[in-house]
């Protein structure tokens, strides 16, 4: 069984700072972290690869400081790490980020792919997916629970809103998970003097075969014109009464508000 | 204050702390009021490699000292010294059969230890043997293949959880100090039980219990050393851990500091904080020193440990004393500082205090402490003489 485990860098805060010229993040002076939910996916790979055997390889695309993830996720157990890194994939959006990571994931191979639900920081939760569709393979976003794995395919609680769905899937499966899933272990004094002494794999855009203008800004559609904390509107509505009296209320609802 | 300490053992150190932080603090105030053992933080302490610091790497462990043991135990110990006294027990137990140990033992035993899928528990004390381990009643009888052990052991930490149990018996009465051997009986040997689990003032969530043996049946090969050795080898293993115990009172007493110092500058009496008198920073000043000077001692005792040297005796002696009557002060002292919020349960200052008082008893009283230093310098004078 080849795991890959898709892990970001981010900055350890929520309070992360917006360049007001660029509108791109400031990470300047703040440490970073493994993005919390990668810790989870981390966690249940190497669960799975306890059960089942096989190999668990942490994947980063990143400056090459996200080394330190890297050593980080080896310490918790990871068999080894590859650092996507080259000067071309700078300013890529969701997409080129999902893109080259796809490229990366089959140069090494893979039979699972995991990953968090969203970053902390970004907070797109679109990475996971897109690399999914790029791969041409299935995905189930926010695992909750894996309730059955075997070479033939995973069976999974994926979370929802009101409760739970289970799903299955044959593989090679993305999965996206969230915290419900497990709780990560912390490092093993083996696995940190193991980690200090590893060997990073890193591949640049050629490396993995990926199209110049795919990458980085190139190759992200995504045109960031302002970053702005939503207004939370408190406002809200409940219909009542059968299902058709609710469908007939909303209609004439969203007609007022002229939204259709 | 910087011990110049190598990256790997400041892994150690950060490690143990990020455990004791993450896994211990949030919960050491319900474990010792539930008197409850702490399987939950042992089991991290074990995928963290913890148990086998001081193993050897042939073994599964991660081949370092008692210095590097020392560094965990203070950690542990800062957070909660119920936890840091099962984790510590643990290495009690095992040193018998890492100094003793025949090859065939050692692989027998120590790759679980290291791995910490088994834990240990080092059984000396009896009713009538308590400083005077002379005093030991419980009996072990060649027959054939096999020795047979009779008596109680009583106030065996680890008792009942360990699964592995370093015992010493009597094989012999007429030989007196000669006359006792040391065993390893395994949990689940015919003959072996548990009795009594003691109600203690502090380290709660450690537990100490009685050992019953009665017609317990071991094989031969669970020996440890020669028929005969055992007062030496029980001797030998308690200089071996006794820095140990001054780590114990390093860690506990700079958590208290810490506590002390947080609470003295949000603290507000008459208008200032109170950390603003200088009779509180007086205290603090010394409560502070005390412990880099215990701490500086137990480094540097448990660094000559490491080295070989054949006299530990006397050294390990003065770190467990020193350090351990510096604990016991010093936590009082913090509560003194906190007041009336010091000796509440809402804070964890008086649970340092209740706690820090066995360190003072436990692996030898501090008497006893006394006793062997006096005697090692009047031996000394006599060789100079
Ligand atoms: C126009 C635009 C420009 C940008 N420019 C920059 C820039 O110049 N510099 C910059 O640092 N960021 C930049 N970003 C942010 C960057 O694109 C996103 O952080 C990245 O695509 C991941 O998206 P996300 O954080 O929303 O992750 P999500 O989609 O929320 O993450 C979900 C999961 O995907 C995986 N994942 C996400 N990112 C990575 C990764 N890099 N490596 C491995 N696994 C990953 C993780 O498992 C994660 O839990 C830019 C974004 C946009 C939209
Ligand atoms: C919580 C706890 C955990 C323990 N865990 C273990 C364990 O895991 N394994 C184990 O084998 N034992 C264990 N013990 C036993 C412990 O080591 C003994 O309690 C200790 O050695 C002292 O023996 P005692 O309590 O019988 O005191 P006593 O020997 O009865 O001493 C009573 C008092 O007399 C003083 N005294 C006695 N003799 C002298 C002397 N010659 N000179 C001066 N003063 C003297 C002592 O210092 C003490 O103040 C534990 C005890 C406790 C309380």
């Amino acid at each position: 069984m080849k795991i890959i485990v898709c892990i970001k860098q981010v900055p350890d805060t929520a309070e992360v700072r917006i360049n007001p010229e660029t509108n791109t993040l400031v990470r300047d002076g703040v440490p970073s972290i493994i993005n919390p939910y990668d810790l989870h996916a981390l966690e249940a790979g190497l669960r799975l690869k306890e059960q089942v055997g096989g190999t668990v390889t942490a994947l980063t695309m990143g400056p090459p400081q996200a080394e330190e993830a890297l050593r980080e996720a080896i310490s918790m157990g990871a068999d080894d790490a590859v650092l996507l890194t080259d000067r071309a994939f700078a300013g890529a959006d969701t997409l080129a980020t999902a893109y080259a990571l796809s490229r990366a994931a089959r140069k090494v191979g893979f039979d699972l792919i995991l990953c968090g639900k969203q970053a902390i920081d970004g907070d797109t939760a679109q990475v996971g997916p897109e690399m999914a569709e790029l791969l041409g393979i299935p995905h189930i976003a926010y695992v909750k629970g894996l309730v059955g794995f075997s070479v033939e395919g995973v069976r999974v609680q994926r979370l929802m809103e009101d409760g739970y769905d289970i799903v299955e899937s044959p593989l090679p499966v993305l999965l996206t998970v969230v915290k419900e899933l497990n709780e990560p272990r912390l490092p093993s004094l083996k696995g940190k003097m193991r980690a200090r002494k590893a060997e990073i794999r890193r591949l640049t855009r050629e490396d993995i075969g990926a199209e110049e203008e795919r990458v980085g800004l190139k190759g992200s559609p995504t045109q960031v014109r302002r970053i702005f904390a939503p207004e939370t509107r408190k406002e809200r509505k409940m219909l009542t009464g059968t299902a058709e009296e609710q469908v007939t209320r909303l209609v004439e609802e969203l007609k007022s508000l002229k939204c259709i | 204050m910087n011990y110049f300490l190598t990256e790997e053992q400041q892994m150690i150190r950060d490690l143990a702390r990020q455990i004791a932080e993450e896994k211990v603090v949030p919960q050491r105030a319900e474990l010792d009021e539930k008197e409850e053992f702490p399987w939950e933080v042992m089991k991290t302490l074990a995928q963290s490699d913890m148990f086998g610091i001081f193993i050897p790497e042939e073994f599964g462990g991660l081949g370092m000292g008692s210095f590097e043991l020392c560094l965990a135990v203070e950690e542990l110990s800062r957070a909660c010294l119920g936890v840091s006294t099962s984790y510590a027990a643990n290495a009690l137990g095992t040193y018998p059969i890492l100094l003793f140990g025949t090859e065939e033992q050692k692989e027998r035993f120590l790759p679980d230890i290291a791995a910490g899928r088994r834990l240990v528990a080092f059984a000396l004390t009896e009713a009538n043997a308590g400083s005077d381990a002379a005093g030991v009643q419980t009996t072990a009888v060649k027959d054939g293949d096999h020795y047979v052990l009779n008596g109680t052991k009583q106030w065996i930490t680890n008792g009942g959880e360990a699964e592995i149990y370093t015992v010493i018996a009597i094989t012999d009465r007429t030989r007196g100090a000669r006359g006792a051997s040391a065993f390893i009986v395994e949990k689940g040997a015919p003959g072996f039980s548990f009795g009594k689990k003691e109600k203690k003032m502090g380290i709660r969530a450690s537990v100490t219990r009685e050992l019953i043996f009665e017609d317990c049946r071991i094989p031969k090969e669970n020996m440890l050393g020669r028929e005969g050795m055992g007062f030496i080898v029980a001797m030998k293993t308690l200089d071996q851990s006794r820095v140990g115990v001054g780590a114990q009172g390093v860690g506990v007493a700079q958590g208290a500091l810490d506590e002390a110092v947080k609470f003295a500058r949000q603290r507000v009496q008459f208008g200032k904080p109170i950390i603003s008198f200088q009779a509180v920073q007086h205290m603090l000043a010394d409560m502070a020193t005390q412990v880099e000077a215990a701490r500086a001692l137990v480094y540097a005792v448990a660094r000559y440990v490491d080295s070989g040297a054949k006299e530990i005796t006397k050294a390990s002696a003065m770190a467990k004393v020193f350090a351990t009557d510096m604990a016991m002060k010093v936590t009082t002292d913090a509560v003194q500082v906190m007041g009336g919020s010091g000796y509440m349960r809402e804070y964890p200052v008086e649970k340092m205090m209740r706690d820090a008082k066995i360190l003072q008893i436990y692996e030898g009283t501090n008497q006893i402490q006394r006793n062997v230093i006096g005697q090692a310098l009047v031996r000394e004078a006599a060789r100079k003489a």
